[in-house]
Protein backbone atom coordinates (compact mmCIF):
# COMPACT_ATOMS: atom_id res chain seq x y z
CA UNK A 1 0.00 0.00 0.00
CA UNK A 2 1.77 3.08 -1.21
CA UNK A 3 1.36 6.12 0.92
CA UNK A 4 2.30 8.78 -1.63
CA UNK A 5 1.45 8.15 -5.26
CA UNK A 6 2.68 10.21 -8.17
CA UNK A 7 0.69 9.49 -11.28
CA UNK A 8 1.56 10.51 -14.87
CA UNK A 9 3.05 13.78 -13.76
CA UNK A 10 4.22 16.24 -16.42
CA UNK A 11 5.35 19.81 -16.16
CA UNK A 12 6.69 22.41 -18.58
CA UNK A 13 7.92 25.95 -18.09
CA UNK A 14 7.91 28.86 -20.49
CA UNK A 15 11.48 30.07 -20.81
CA UNK A 16 12.64 33.67 -21.05
CA UNK A 17 12.75 33.36 -24.85
CA UNK A 18 9.08 32.19 -24.83
CA UNK A 19 10.10 28.66 -25.75
CA UNK A 20 8.50 25.77 -23.94
CA UNK A 21 10.77 23.67 -21.80
CA UNK A 22 9.50 20.23 -20.92
CA UNK A 23 10.90 19.58 -17.46
CA UNK A 24 9.11 16.46 -16.25
CA UNK A 25 7.51 13.88 -18.48
CA UNK A 26 5.12 11.22 -17.33
CA UNK A 27 6.59 10.58 -13.90
CA UNK A 28 5.12 7.64 -11.99
CA UNK A 29 6.39 6.91 -8.53
CA UNK A 30 5.06 5.35 -5.36
CA UNK A 31 6.54 6.04 -1.98
CA UNK A 32 5.83 4.06 1.15
CA UNK A 33 5.20 5.34 4.61
CA UNK A 34 8.43 5.80 6.60
CA UNK A 35 10.52 5.31 3.50
CA UNK A 36 13.69 7.31 2.85
CA UNK A 37 13.70 7.97 -0.90
CA UNK A 38 16.43 9.93 -2.67
CA UNK A 39 16.10 11.60 -6.05
CA UNK A 40 19.36 11.88 -7.93
CA UNK A 41 19.98 13.15 -11.44
CA UNK A 42 21.82 15.68 -13.56
CA UNK A 43 21.41 19.36 -12.87
CA UNK A 44 18.28 20.75 -14.47
CA UNK A 45 16.49 17.42 -14.76
CA UNK A 46 13.61 18.67 -12.64
CA UNK A 47 14.35 17.36 -9.14
CA UNK A 48 13.49 20.64 -7.44
CA UNK A 49 10.46 21.02 -9.65
CA UNK A 50 9.22 17.56 -8.65
CA UNK A 51 9.80 18.32 -4.97
CA UNK A 52 8.00 21.65 -5.29
CA UNK A 53 5.05 19.87 -6.88
CA UNK A 54 4.96 17.39 -4.00
CA UNK A 55 5.06 20.34 -1.58
CA UNK A 56 2.15 21.89 -3.45
CA UNK A 57 4.13 25.03 -4.28
CA UNK A 58 3.88 24.35 -8.03
CA UNK A 59 0.93 22.77 -9.86
CA UNK A 60 1.68 20.14 -12.49
CA UNK A 61 0.35 20.37 -16.07
CA UNK A 62 -1.03 16.87 -16.04
CA UNK A 63 -1.10 14.01 -13.59
CA UNK A 64 -1.72 14.03 -9.90
CA UNK A 65 -0.19 13.53 -6.50
CA UNK A 66 -2.13 11.42 -4.03
CA UNK A 67 -1.37 11.33 -0.34
CA UNK A 68 -3.31 8.56 1.43
CA UNK A 69 -5.40 8.34 -1.74
CA UNK A 70 -6.36 11.99 -1.59
CA UNK A 71 -5.18 14.59 -4.07
CA UNK A 72 -2.94 17.13 -2.33
CA UNK A 73 -4.71 20.47 -2.29
CA UNK A 74 -1.71 22.84 -2.25
CA UNK A 75 0.97 23.54 0.30
CA UNK A 76 0.27 21.99 3.69
CA UNK A 77 1.97 21.36 6.98
CA UNK A 78 1.78 17.59 6.41
CA UNK A 79 4.56 18.04 3.80
CA UNK A 80 7.22 20.44 5.00
CA UNK A 81 10.14 21.37 2.79
CA UNK A 82 13.77 22.09 3.69
CA UNK A 83 15.59 24.14 1.07
CA UNK A 84 19.20 24.22 -0.02
CA UNK A 85 19.56 27.74 1.38
CA UNK A 86 18.27 27.48 4.93
CA UNK A 87 15.64 30.20 4.22
CA UNK A 88 15.43 31.23 7.87
CA UNK A 89 13.57 34.42 8.75
CA UNK A 90 16.40 36.86 9.47
CA UNK A 91 14.41 39.00 11.90
CA UNK A 92 13.56 36.09 14.19
CA UNK A 93 15.87 34.40 16.66
CA UNK A 94 16.71 30.73 16.23
CA UNK A 95 13.97 29.55 18.57
CA UNK A 96 11.44 31.99 17.12
CA UNK A 97 12.21 30.56 13.69
CA UNK A 98 11.51 27.06 14.95
CA UNK A 99 8.31 28.24 16.66
CA UNK A 100 7.09 30.03 13.53
CA UNK A 101 5.23 27.13 11.94
CA UNK A 102 3.60 26.16 15.22
CA UNK A 103 2.41 29.68 15.94
CA UNK A 104 0.84 30.21 12.53
CA UNK A 105 -1.04 26.99 13.17
CA UNK A 106 -2.46 28.46 16.38
CA UNK A 107 -0.45 26.45 18.86
CA UNK A 108 -0.15 28.44 22.07
CA UNK A 109 3.10 30.16 22.80
CA UNK A 110 4.27 28.06 25.75
CA UNK A 111 3.64 24.75 24.05
CA UNK A 112 5.33 26.04 20.91
CA UNK A 113 8.34 27.17 22.93
CA UNK A 114 8.69 23.81 24.68
CA UNK A 115 8.42 21.87 21.42
CA UNK A 116 10.86 24.16 19.66
CA UNK A 117 13.39 23.87 22.46
CA UNK A 118 13.13 20.10 22.43
CA UNK A 119 13.66 20.06 18.68
CA UNK A 120 16.65 22.39 18.97
CA UNK A 121 18.18 20.03 21.51
CA UNK A 122 17.74 17.21 19.00
CA UNK A 123 19.86 19.11 16.48
CA UNK A 124 22.32 20.21 19.19
CA UNK A 125 21.55 23.90 18.98
CA UNK A 126 19.76 24.62 22.24
CA UNK A 127 22.62 26.88 23.32
CA UNK A 128 22.05 29.09 20.31
CA UNK A 129 18.32 29.48 20.74
CA UNK A 130 18.52 33.26 21.16
CA UNK A 131 21.02 33.87 18.36
CA UNK A 132 20.01 35.47 15.11
CA UNK A 133 20.38 33.52 11.85
CA UNK A 134 23.17 35.74 10.53
CA UNK A 135 25.23 34.86 13.58
CA UNK A 136 25.24 31.15 12.67
CA UNK A 137 27.46 29.12 10.36
CA UNK A 138 25.99 27.48 7.26
CA UNK A 139 25.76 24.08 8.95
CA UNK A 140 24.04 25.55 11.99
CA UNK A 141 21.54 27.39 9.82
CA UNK A 142 20.73 24.17 8.02
CA UNK A 143 20.18 22.45 11.37
CA UNK A 144 17.75 25.18 12.38
CA UNK A 145 15.92 24.74 9.08
CA UNK A 146 15.65 21.01 9.73
CA UNK A 147 14.43 21.62 13.27
CA UNK A 148 11.89 24.14 11.96
CA UNK A 149 10.54 21.48 9.59
CA UNK A 150 10.63 18.59 12.07
CA UNK A 151 8.86 20.48 14.82
CA UNK A 152 5.78 20.59 12.59
CA UNK A 153 5.71 16.81 12.86
CA UNK A 154 4.91 16.44 9.13
CA UNK A 155 4.04 13.13 7.55
CA UNK A 156 6.57 13.83 4.83
CA UNK A 157 9.81 15.74 4.97
CA UNK A 158 10.88 17.12 1.60
CA UNK A 159 14.57 17.98 1.46
CA UNK A 160 16.05 19.75 -1.55
CA UNK A 161 19.84 19.37 -1.39
CA UNK A 162 19.81 20.38 2.26
CA UNK A 163 23.52 19.71 2.68
CA UNK A 164 24.57 20.88 -0.76
CA UNK A 165 26.25 24.08 0.41
CA UNK A 166 28.15 22.51 3.32
CA UNK A 167 31.71 21.31 3.69
CA UNK A 168 32.39 17.56 3.81
CA UNK A 169 32.86 17.37 7.61
CA UNK A 170 29.65 19.19 8.42
CA UNK A 171 27.86 17.19 5.77
CA UNK A 172 28.91 13.90 7.40
CA UNK A 173 27.79 15.06 10.82
CA UNK A 174 24.42 16.26 9.57
CA UNK A 175 23.90 13.03 7.60
CA UNK A 176 24.35 11.07 10.80
CA UNK A 177 22.02 13.40 12.70
CA UNK A 178 19.40 13.11 9.97
CA UNK A 179 19.54 9.30 10.03
CA UNK A 180 19.24 9.31 13.83
CA UNK A 181 16.24 11.58 13.64
CA UNK A 182 14.70 9.51 10.87
CA UNK A 183 15.16 6.22 12.80
CA UNK A 184 13.74 7.97 15.84
CA UNK A 185 10.70 9.66 14.30
CA UNK A 186 9.96 7.27 11.43
CA UNK A 187 9.15 10.04 8.98
CA UNK A 188 8.83 9.62 5.27
CA UNK A 189 11.72 11.54 3.74
CA UNK A 190 12.09 12.52 0.11
CA UNK A 191 15.60 13.76 -0.35
CA UNK A 192 17.36 15.38 -3.30
CA UNK A 193 21.12 15.30 -3.73
CA UNK A 194 23.87 15.48 -6.32
CA UNK A 195 26.12 13.40 -4.14
CA UNK A 196 25.99 9.67 -5.00
CA UNK A 197 27.79 8.64 -1.82
CA UNK A 198 25.27 10.59 0.25
CA UNK A 199 22.44 8.88 -1.60
CA UNK A 200 23.65 5.32 -0.98
CA UNK A 201 24.50 6.09 2.61
CA UNK A 202 21.08 7.44 3.54
CA UNK A 203 18.39 5.94 1.38
CA UNK A 204 16.09 2.94 1.37
CA UNK A 205 15.59 3.60 -2.31
CA UNK A 206 17.29 5.74 -4.90
CA UNK A 207 15.38 7.10 -7.86
CA UNK A 208 17.75 7.93 -10.70
CA UNK A 209 16.41 10.60 -13.02
CA UNK A 210 17.37 11.34 -16.59
CA UNK A 211 17.01 14.68 -18.22
CA UNK A 212 15.48 16.56 -21.14
CA UNK A 213 12.75 16.03 -20.14
CA UNK A 214 13.11 14.54 -16.66
CA UNK A 215 12.07 10.89 -16.45
CA UNK A 216 12.86 7.95 -14.18
CA UNK A 217 15.78 5.86 -15.48
CA UNK A 218 16.00 3.37 -12.66
CA UNK A 219 15.09 2.70 -9.06
CA UNK A 220 17.56 1.05 -6.72
CA UNK A 221 16.55 -0.47 -3.41
CA UNK A 222 19.08 -0.64 -0.60
CA UNK A 223 18.28 -3.06 2.20
CA UNK A 224 21.08 -2.30 4.64
CA UNK A 225 20.75 -1.33 8.28
CA UNK A 226 22.16 1.93 9.67
CA UNK A 227 24.80 3.05 10.38
CA UNK A 228 26.29 2.17 7.02
CA UNK A 229 30.02 1.95 6.55
CA UNK A 230 31.15 4.03 3.61
CA UNK A 231 33.65 1.29 2.61
CA UNK A 232 30.96 -1.39 2.47
CA UNK A 233 31.72 -3.14 -0.87
CA UNK A 234 28.07 -3.44 -1.72
CA UNK A 235 27.60 0.31 -1.37
CA UNK A 236 30.73 1.01 -3.38
CA UNK A 237 29.35 -1.20 -6.13
CA UNK A 238 26.05 0.65 -6.03
CA UNK A 239 27.85 3.96 -6.20
CA UNK A 240 29.61 2.82 -9.36
CA UNK A 241 26.39 1.59 -10.88
CA UNK A 242 24.65 4.91 -10.28
CA UNK A 243 27.68 6.79 -11.55
CA UNK A 244 27.50 4.78 -14.79
CA UNK A 245 23.80 5.51 -15.19
CA UNK A 246 24.41 9.21 -14.72
CA UNK A 247 27.44 9.19 -17.00
CA UNK A 248 25.43 7.53 -19.75
CA UNK A 249 22.87 10.20 -19.21
CA UNK A 250 25.49 12.92 -19.57
CA UNK A 251 26.83 11.27 -22.69
CA UNK A 252 23.50 10.96 -24.39
CA UNK A 253 22.70 14.52 -23.50
CA UNK A 254 26.13 15.57 -24.77
CA UNK A 255 25.67 13.70 -28.06
CA UNK A 256 22.19 15.11 -28.38
CA UNK A 257 23.49 18.62 -27.86
CA UNK A 258 26.24 18.13 -30.42
CA UNK A 259 23.78 16.78 -32.94
CA UNK A 260 21.57 19.79 -32.40
CA UNK A 261 24.26 22.43 -32.44
CA UNK A 262 26.58 20.90 -35.11
CA UNK B 1 34.49 58.23 18.05
CA UNK B 2 36.31 60.78 20.21
CA UNK B 3 38.68 61.62 17.38
CA UNK B 4 35.76 62.18 15.02
CA UNK B 5 34.20 64.51 17.55
CA UNK B 6 37.41 66.48 18.05
CA UNK B 7 37.83 66.87 14.29
CA UNK B 8 34.36 68.31 14.00
CA UNK B 9 34.86 70.70 16.90
CA UNK B 10 38.13 71.82 15.34
CA UNK B 11 36.33 72.50 12.07
CA UNK B 12 33.64 74.57 13.79
CA UNK B 13 36.30 76.59 15.62
CA UNK B 14 38.07 77.17 12.32
CA UNK B 15 34.87 78.47 10.71
CA UNK B 16 34.25 80.79 13.66
CA UNK B 17 37.78 82.15 13.52
CA UNK B 18 37.56 82.84 9.76
CA UNK B 19 34.15 84.39 10.29
CA UNK B 20 35.50 86.64 13.04
CA UNK B 21 38.46 87.70 10.90
CA UNK B 22 36.13 88.59 8.01
CA UNK B 23 34.02 90.57 10.44
CA UNK B 24 37.05 92.49 11.78
CA UNK B 25 38.21 93.25 8.23
CA UNK B 26 34.89 95.08 7.94
CA UNK B 27 34.28 94.25 4.26
CA UNK B 28 30.50 94.29 4.57
CA UNK B 29 28.34 96.51 6.78
CA UNK B 30 27.56 95.08 10.19
CA UNK B 31 23.81 94.74 9.59
CA UNK B 32 24.54 92.45 6.61
CA UNK B 33 27.40 90.54 8.20
CA UNK B 34 27.10 90.16 11.99
CA UNK B 35 29.90 88.74 14.13
CA UNK B 36 29.77 85.24 15.65
CA UNK B 37 29.19 86.81 19.05
CA UNK B 38 26.18 88.79 17.82
CA UNK B 39 24.63 85.63 16.43
CA UNK B 40 25.39 83.78 19.65
CA UNK B 41 23.64 86.54 21.60
CA UNK B 42 20.61 86.42 19.35
CA UNK B 43 20.46 82.66 19.81
CA UNK B 44 20.66 82.79 23.57
CA UNK B 45 18.15 85.67 23.74
CA UNK B 46 15.80 83.77 21.47
CA UNK B 47 15.93 80.73 23.75
CA UNK B 48 15.68 82.82 26.92
CA UNK B 49 12.58 84.74 25.91
CA UNK B 50 11.01 81.56 24.58
CA UNK B 51 10.57 82.65 20.94
CA UNK B 52 12.67 79.84 19.55
CA UNK B 53 11.20 77.17 21.78
CA UNK B 54 7.73 78.27 20.77
CA UNK B 55 8.69 78.37 17.10
CA UNK B 56 10.29 74.93 17.21
CA UNK B 57 7.19 73.63 18.97
CA UNK B 58 4.90 75.11 16.33
CA UNK B 59 7.03 73.76 13.50
CA UNK B 60 7.22 70.29 15.01
CA UNK B 61 3.47 70.12 15.50
CA UNK B 62 2.94 70.70 11.77
CA UNK B 63 5.83 68.45 10.87
CA UNK B 64 4.68 65.50 12.94
CA UNK B 65 1.13 65.73 11.68
CA UNK B 66 2.16 66.02 8.03
CA UNK B 67 4.85 63.38 8.40
CA UNK B 68 2.54 60.89 10.04
CA UNK B 69 -0.03 61.31 7.29
CA UNK B 70 2.60 60.88 4.58
CA UNK B 71 4.08 57.78 6.21
CA UNK B 72 0.73 56.06 6.61
CA UNK B 73 -0.65 57.09 3.25
CA UNK B 74 2.66 56.39 1.50
CA UNK B 75 2.98 52.92 3.00
CA UNK B 76 -0.58 51.98 2.13
CA UNK B 77 -0.16 53.17 -1.43
CA UNK B 78 3.18 51.33 -1.65
CA UNK B 79 1.56 48.09 -0.51
CA UNK B 80 -1.20 48.54 -3.07
CA UNK B 81 1.31 49.11 -5.86
CA UNK B 82 3.48 46.17 -4.83
CA UNK B 83 0.58 43.77 -4.67
CA UNK B 84 -1.16 44.69 -7.90
CA UNK B 85 0.66 44.61 -11.22
CA UNK B 86 -1.99 46.62 -13.04
CA UNK B 87 -2.04 49.40 -10.47
CA UNK B 88 1.74 49.47 -10.54
CA UNK B 89 1.85 49.85 -14.29
CA UNK B 90 -0.88 52.45 -14.13
CA UNK B 91 0.52 54.77 -11.47
CA UNK B 92 4.15 53.71 -10.89
CA UNK B 93 5.72 56.25 -13.29
CA UNK B 94 3.57 59.06 -11.91
CA UNK B 95 4.83 58.40 -8.40
CA UNK B 96 8.39 58.79 -9.67
CA UNK B 97 7.42 62.01 -11.41
CA UNK B 98 5.74 63.36 -8.29
CA UNK B 99 8.80 62.47 -6.20
CA UNK B 100 10.97 64.58 -8.49
CA UNK B 101 8.88 67.73 -7.89
CA UNK B 102 10.48 69.99 -5.24
CA UNK B 103 7.88 70.51 -2.53
CA UNK B 104 8.00 74.31 -2.76
CA UNK B 105 6.39 73.96 -6.17
CA UNK B 106 3.22 72.77 -4.46
CA UNK B 107 3.01 75.92 -2.38
CA UNK B 108 1.13 78.20 -4.79
CA UNK B 109 -1.40 75.44 -5.31
CA UNK B 110 -1.80 74.81 -1.60
CA UNK B 111 -2.16 78.53 -0.90
CA UNK B 112 -4.88 78.91 -3.53
CA UNK B 113 -6.80 75.91 -2.27
CA UNK B 114 -6.41 76.30 1.46
CA UNK B 115 -5.39 79.99 1.75
CA UNK B 116 -2.70 81.13 4.14
CA UNK B 117 -3.22 78.65 6.96
CA UNK B 118 -2.13 75.53 8.73
CA UNK B 119 -3.79 73.28 6.18
CA UNK B 120 -1.76 74.75 3.34
CA UNK B 121 1.55 74.16 5.13
CA UNK B 122 0.67 70.69 6.33
CA UNK B 123 -0.48 69.63 2.90
CA UNK B 124 2.87 70.74 1.49
CA UNK B 125 4.60 68.65 4.16
CA UNK B 126 2.46 65.66 3.22
CA UNK B 127 3.24 66.11 -0.47
CA UNK B 128 6.92 66.38 0.41
CA UNK B 129 7.10 63.11 2.36
CA UNK B 130 4.60 60.79 0.72
CA UNK B 131 6.10 59.82 -2.63
CA UNK B 132 9.40 58.67 -1.26
CA UNK B 133 7.53 56.49 1.22
CA UNK B 134 5.46 54.96 -1.59
CA UNK B 135 8.61 54.11 -3.52
CA UNK B 136 10.47 52.64 -0.55
CA UNK B 137 7.60 50.56 0.79
CA UNK B 138 6.69 49.10 -2.58
CA UNK B 139 10.34 48.32 -3.29
CA UNK B 140 10.64 46.64 0.10
CA UNK B 141 7.62 44.45 -0.49
CA UNK B 142 8.58 43.52 -4.03
CA UNK B 143 12.07 42.53 -2.89
CA UNK B 144 11.03 40.01 -0.26
CA UNK B 145 12.97 36.84 -1.03
CA UNK B 146 10.61 34.34 -2.70
CA UNK B 147 12.27 31.50 -0.78
CA UNK B 148 11.07 32.98 2.53
CA UNK B 149 7.54 33.03 1.18
CA UNK B 150 7.81 29.43 -0.01
CA UNK B 151 9.29 28.33 3.31
CA UNK B 152 6.33 29.85 5.12
CA UNK B 153 3.88 28.31 2.66
CA UNK B 154 5.16 24.80 3.22
CA UNK B 155 4.45 25.30 6.92
CA UNK B 156 0.82 25.94 6.04
CA UNK B 157 0.60 29.73 6.28
CA UNK B 158 -2.51 31.52 5.00
CA UNK B 159 -2.60 34.69 2.90
CA UNK B 160 -3.27 37.12 5.74
CA UNK B 161 -0.59 35.62 7.98
CA UNK B 162 1.80 35.62 5.04
CA UNK B 163 1.44 39.38 4.76
CA UNK B 164 1.72 40.20 8.47
CA UNK B 165 4.27 37.59 9.51
CA UNK B 166 6.55 37.36 6.49
CA UNK B 167 6.12 40.06 3.85
CA UNK B 168 5.80 43.01 6.21
CA UNK B 169 8.65 42.11 8.59
CA UNK B 170 10.87 41.15 5.66
CA UNK B 171 10.41 44.63 4.19
CA UNK B 172 11.01 46.55 7.41
CA UNK B 173 14.58 47.57 6.47
CA UNK B 174 13.20 49.32 3.38
CA UNK B 175 10.36 50.83 5.37
CA UNK B 176 12.77 52.29 7.94
CA UNK B 177 14.93 53.79 5.22
CA UNK B 178 11.81 55.23 3.65
CA UNK B 179 10.72 56.73 6.97
CA UNK B 180 14.13 58.30 7.46
CA UNK B 181 14.23 59.85 4.01
CA UNK B 182 10.63 61.00 4.24
CA UNK B 183 11.42 62.76 7.49
CA UNK B 184 14.14 64.74 5.73
CA UNK B 185 11.84 65.52 2.81
CA UNK B 186 9.03 66.57 5.14
CA UNK B 187 11.37 68.81 7.12
CA UNK B 188 12.46 70.62 3.96
CA UNK B 189 8.91 70.90 2.73
CA UNK B 190 7.87 72.34 6.08
CA UNK B 191 10.51 75.06 5.93
CA UNK B 192 9.50 75.94 2.39
CA UNK B 193 5.87 76.08 3.47
CA UNK B 194 6.53 78.20 6.53
CA UNK B 195 8.51 80.79 4.59
CA UNK B 196 5.40 81.87 2.80
CA UNK B 197 2.61 80.68 4.99
CA UNK B 198 1.55 82.48 8.14
CA UNK B 199 1.95 81.52 11.79
CA UNK B 200 4.73 81.19 14.28
CA UNK B 201 7.10 78.45 13.07
CA UNK B 202 10.84 78.59 12.50
CA UNK B 203 10.43 79.42 8.83
CA UNK B 204 8.20 82.33 9.68
CA UNK B 205 10.71 83.71 12.16
CA UNK B 206 13.27 83.46 9.40
CA UNK B 207 11.10 85.57 7.09
CA UNK B 208 10.38 87.97 9.91
CA UNK B 209 14.14 88.40 10.42
CA UNK B 210 14.46 89.25 6.76
CA UNK B 211 11.63 91.78 6.91
CA UNK B 212 13.22 93.45 9.94
CA UNK B 213 16.66 93.40 8.28
CA UNK B 214 17.89 91.39 11.28
CA UNK B 215 20.67 89.31 9.75
CA UNK B 216 21.72 87.95 13.12
CA UNK B 217 18.27 86.44 13.55
CA UNK B 218 18.28 85.04 10.03
CA UNK B 219 21.59 83.28 10.62
CA UNK B 220 20.45 82.00 14.00
CA UNK B 221 17.36 80.41 12.51
CA UNK B 222 19.34 78.87 9.66
CA UNK B 223 21.68 77.34 12.23
CA UNK B 224 18.71 76.02 14.17
CA UNK B 225 17.09 74.48 11.11
CA UNK B 226 20.30 72.75 10.14
CA UNK B 227 21.00 71.49 13.64
CA UNK B 228 17.51 70.14 14.19
CA UNK B 229 17.58 68.36 10.84
CA UNK B 230 20.94 66.81 11.63
CA UNK B 231 20.17 65.87 15.21
CA UNK B 232 16.86 64.17 14.47
CA UNK B 233 18.35 62.26 11.57
CA UNK B 234 21.50 61.22 13.35
CA UNK B 235 20.23 60.54 16.85
CA UNK B 236 16.78 59.19 16.15
CA UNK B 237 16.50 57.79 12.64
CA UNK B 238 20.06 56.69 12.05
CA UNK B 239 20.20 54.90 15.41
CA UNK B 240 16.91 53.18 14.72
CA UNK B 241 17.95 52.21 11.21
CA UNK B 242 21.28 50.82 12.43
CA UNK B 243 19.46 48.74 15.03
CA UNK B 244 17.13 47.27 12.44
CA UNK B 245 19.85 46.57 9.89
CA UNK B 246 21.88 44.92 12.61
CA UNK B 247 19.00 42.71 13.67
CA UNK B 248 18.25 41.76 10.09
CA UNK B 249 21.95 40.96 9.57
CA UNK B 250 22.19 43.56 6.82
CA UNK B 251 24.81 45.88 8.28
CA UNK B 252 28.00 45.79 6.27
CA UNK B 253 30.85 45.72 8.76
N1 LIG C 1 9.90 28.97 -12.70
C1 LIG C 1 10.58 28.53 -13.76
N2 LIG C 1 10.45 29.13 -14.96
C2 LIG C 1 11.12 28.68 -16.04
N3 LIG C 1 11.95 27.64 -16.02
C3 LIG C 1 12.12 26.99 -14.86
C4 LIG C 1 11.45 27.40 -13.67
N4 LIG C 1 11.82 26.58 -12.66
C5 LIG C 1 12.68 25.70 -13.20
N5 LIG C 1 12.86 25.93 -14.52
C6 LIG C 1 13.69 25.15 -15.43
O1 LIG C 1 13.34 23.81 -15.29
C7 LIG C 1 14.47 22.97 -15.33
C8 LIG C 1 14.48 22.09 -14.10
O2 LIG C 1 14.72 22.88 -12.97
P1 LIG C 1 14.92 22.25 -11.53
O3 LIG C 1 15.24 23.37 -10.63
O4 LIG C 1 13.76 21.42 -11.19
O5 LIG C 1 16.20 21.34 -11.76
P2 LIG C 1 17.02 20.48 -10.70
O6 LIG C 1 16.98 19.07 -11.15
O7 LIG C 1 16.55 20.77 -9.34
O8 LIG C 1 18.48 21.05 -10.93
P3 LIG C 1 19.63 21.27 -9.84
O9 LIG C 1 20.18 19.93 -9.55
O10 LIG C 1 20.62 22.12 -10.56
O11 LIG C 1 19.02 21.92 -8.65
C9 LIG C 1 15.66 23.87 -15.47
O12 LIG C 1 16.07 23.88 -16.81
C10 LIG C 1 15.16 25.21 -15.06
O13 LIG C 1 15.81 26.21 -15.80
MG1 LIG D 1 17.38 21.81 -7.66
Amino acid sequence: MAFLKIRNLSKHFIQQDKKELEVLKDINLEINNKEFVTLIGPSGCGKSTLLNILAGLITPDTGKVLLNNRIIPGPGKDRVMVFQEAALFPWLTVIENVMFGLKINNIDKNTAYEKALKQLKAVHLANFKDSLPHQLSGGMKQRVAIARALVMDPDILLMDEPFGALDEQTRLILQKELIDIWLDTQKTIIFVTHNIREAVKLSDRIVVLGTNPGYIIDEIKIDLPHPRERENPYLVKLENRILKLLQNQMNTVGVYDEAVYA
Amino acid sequence: MMKQFMLRVAFILFIIVVWQILFILNIWPEFLFPSPLMVANTLSDGFKDGTFIQAIGASFRRLLLGYLISIIFGTLLGILIASNKIIEEMIGPFILALQSIPSIVWLPLALLWFSLGETAIISVVVLGGTWNMVINSSTGIKNVQPILIRAAQTMGINKIQLFWKVILPASIPHLITGMRLSWAFSWRALMAGELIGSGDGLGQILMWGRDMGNMSLVISVILLIGSIGYLTDNFIFKKFEDKVLNRWGLDVK
